[in-house]
């Protein structure tokens, strides 16, 4: 019997979730010893003994029975959660109560809540996201840290830094707490970002940025299980990841090179996520509220149903591009909006929005700030321009991915320009 | 031809490696394939000791991942194993918790993990032609990548 791809790094997440329900959030230490206890012994004994049928209740099982044994022995001298204390006193009562913690629904409306907490905006954001990945993901700090290139000790300090604050919280977020709605926000915002390090993030490991996209949607997918969270907003942010993520086996090749849209073969765009994608789109339209994620999702929906480039309604997304900065103005979507004009109306006018940019500064170590003038510099023909920007932009690549494909563009135009033929328009 | 049939890798030889249960041949000099028959049944058997630190029993579980990986590495071990036809019995995990008990005065201590610091994690019984063989085939063990020791112990043979 073969074992599911990250099948301890899921249970993970669900076993710590179920146990801090019973022992308390000020004691997810302790959860976490119990899972890496249930860990060890599975090692042990599936390797002599096989894999049994369901490997998942397998855990289950063992995690249940070290925490009946925990609360046996410790229930005097500890406190376990606040909410249960009643009940894991006495023997009628205790056995049934674990056996809750565990259940399928529990499961999931405890990882709810620990993600809720995992989002307290008195965090920031950076170790919001590291607590989802390490606590309800369960990747180890050294995993995180090679994925946002930080090193391992910081990383550690960031989730023990986080971990501190939410022992200290006592009990995990309440969602009928009134700071329901304002926290679901937090909770987006940092499935966002996961999902963003993923697309666009640091490690020049493909497999890496793929995971932390599918742990993005998975998580996002979990709040639209509920009915309490699967709000218009969340459906949207999961149609967004989804039309981002059916481009990803094209947007980066086998030999882990990136390709920008424009130049992607979209027969290799995911069919299946896609429907999926516009679908969520498609329910995300019930109620008033049009968010940010509404309008990313709608762009990613117009270049998910185009063909090709020239097919692409430039238009529809010029007129999105103006609406998302109504919404969530910043100088990057005012790049993207001014790349869209330079496709709808010529390189000329995309070289005015960008030179329009209000705060355009803030762009300055953002290689593809330099790249898009350079790919319009080209495209009116002015080559030692589109060079000079191309090798600017090269030198802000923030990953060997960046770098490779920001110097090719250098070189082909450099070619180019010595042979005063312009390269093939992009 | 012959008129026995006997599961031999390798009569000829004299060296019988592990049964594998497809080498089927007819033999018909009689007392030759006996004795190979009888070499093979004697092929001789070893246990496997694992033995850990409790450092390195975490360390090998490290994340989630990690141990998962360590796990299919296990699982490709023992399944290389069964196929050639060395493993006899997968044998057991052993508790790290246990008691020792010592002496005349028959003390009692908790142990062994108080006072050796690689403990015995499990054990694994294996045919082999001979100890190097049974060596050989341990190097293999994911154990070893994890900073752990194979004790690779012939069972005593007790011809009579």
């Amino acid at each position: 019997m073969e074992l599911s791809e990250h099948l301890f790094r899921r249970e993970s997440g669900r076993l710590v979730a179920a146990l801090t329900r019973i022992f308390g959030v000020h004691n997810l230490a302790l959860a976490e010893d119990v899972v890496q206890d249930a860990f060890c012994r599975a090692l042990e004994v599936w390797k002599v003994r096989g894999i049994p049928d369901n490997p998942s209740a397998w855990l289950m099982t063992v995690a249940k029975r070290r925490a009946l044994d925990i609360v046996r022995r410790e229930r005097t001298a500890h406190t376990f959660a606040p909410e249960l204390s009643r009940v894991l006193e006495s023997e009628w009562t205790l056995a049934p109560a674990v056996e809750e913690a565990f259940a399928g629904s529990t499961i999931r409306d405890e990882q709810l809540r620990m993600m809720f907490s995992c989002c307290d905006p008195r965090l920031p954001e950076e170790v919001q996201v590291a607590l989802v990945l390490n606590i309800l993901c369960g990747f180890g700090a050294s995993e995180i840290a090679s994925a946002f290139l930080t090193s391992r000790a910081a990383m550690e300090k960031r989730i023990s830094r986080g971990k501190k604050s939410l022992a200290s919280s006592r009990r995990l977020f309440d969602l009928a707490d009134a700071e329901f709605a304002p926290r679901l926000s937090a909770v987006a915002r940092a499935l966002y970002l996961l999902f963003n390090e993923g697309y666009h993030g640091a490690s020049p490991e493909a497999a890496v940025r793929i995971e932390l996209c599918q742990e993005a949607i998975r998580l996002t997918m979990l709040l639209l299980d509920s009915p309490q969270t699967a709000t218009p907003e969340t459906q949207a942010l999961a149609a967004l990841m989804h039309l981002h993520a059916a481009k990803l086996p094209a947007r980066i090749d086998s030999a882990g090179e990136l390709n920008p849209l424009l130049e992607q073969d979209r027969t290799r765009w995911d069919a299946r996520l896609i429907a999926d994608g516009l679908a969520l789109l498609d329910r995300s339209a019930e109620g008033s509220v049009v968010s940010a994620y509404h309008v990313e999702a709608a762009i990613a929906a117009v270049h998910a149903t185009a063909h090709s480039v020239e097919e692409t309604n430039w238009d529809a997304i010029v007129n999105l591009y103006d609406r998302l900065m109504g919404i969530a103005p910043s100088p990057i979507v005012a790049l993207n909006r001014a790349i869209a004009i330079g496709q709808r109306d010529g390189p000329e006018k995309g070289l005015e929005s960008i030179h329009a940019i209000a705060d355009r500064d803030r762009l300055r170590r953002y290689p593809f700030y330099p790249a898009a003038i350079a790919e319009l510099e080209l495209r009116q023909g002015n080559l030692a321009a589109a060079e000079q920007y191309f090798s600017a932009a090269a030198t802000l690549a923030r990953s060997g991915a960046e770098r490779r494909f920001l110097e090719r563009r250098v070189r082909e135009v450099s070619e180019a320009h010595r042979h005063h033929v312009a390269p093939t328009m992009h | 031809m012959g008129s026995s049939v006997f599961p031999v890798d390798d009569y000829l030889g004299f060296r019988c490696p592990a049964v594998t249960g497809s080498n089927v041949i007819y033999v018909d000099a009689q007392g030759m394939v006996m004795r190979a028959f009888k070499e093979q049944r004697y092929m001789s058997q070893f246990v496997y000791l694992y033995r850990m630190t409790d450092a390195a029993r975490q360390e090998a579980m490290g994340t989630p991942e990690r141990a998962q990986q360590n796990m299919q590495r296990w699982m490709a071990w023992m399944t290389d194993l069964d196929k050639k036809g060395h493993l006899k019995d997968r044998g057991q995990p052993l508790e790290r918790s246990g008691k020792v008990v010592r002496g005349q005065q028959k003390t009692v201590t908790d142990g062994p993990f108080t006072e050796a610091k690689d403990l015995v994690g499990g054990f694994t019984l294996i045919e082999a032609r001979d100890i190097d063989q049974a060596v050989d085939l341990s190097r293999g063990c994911p154990i070893l990548e994890g900073g752990g020791s194979v004790e690779v112990r012939p069972i005593m043979k007790m011809d009579m």
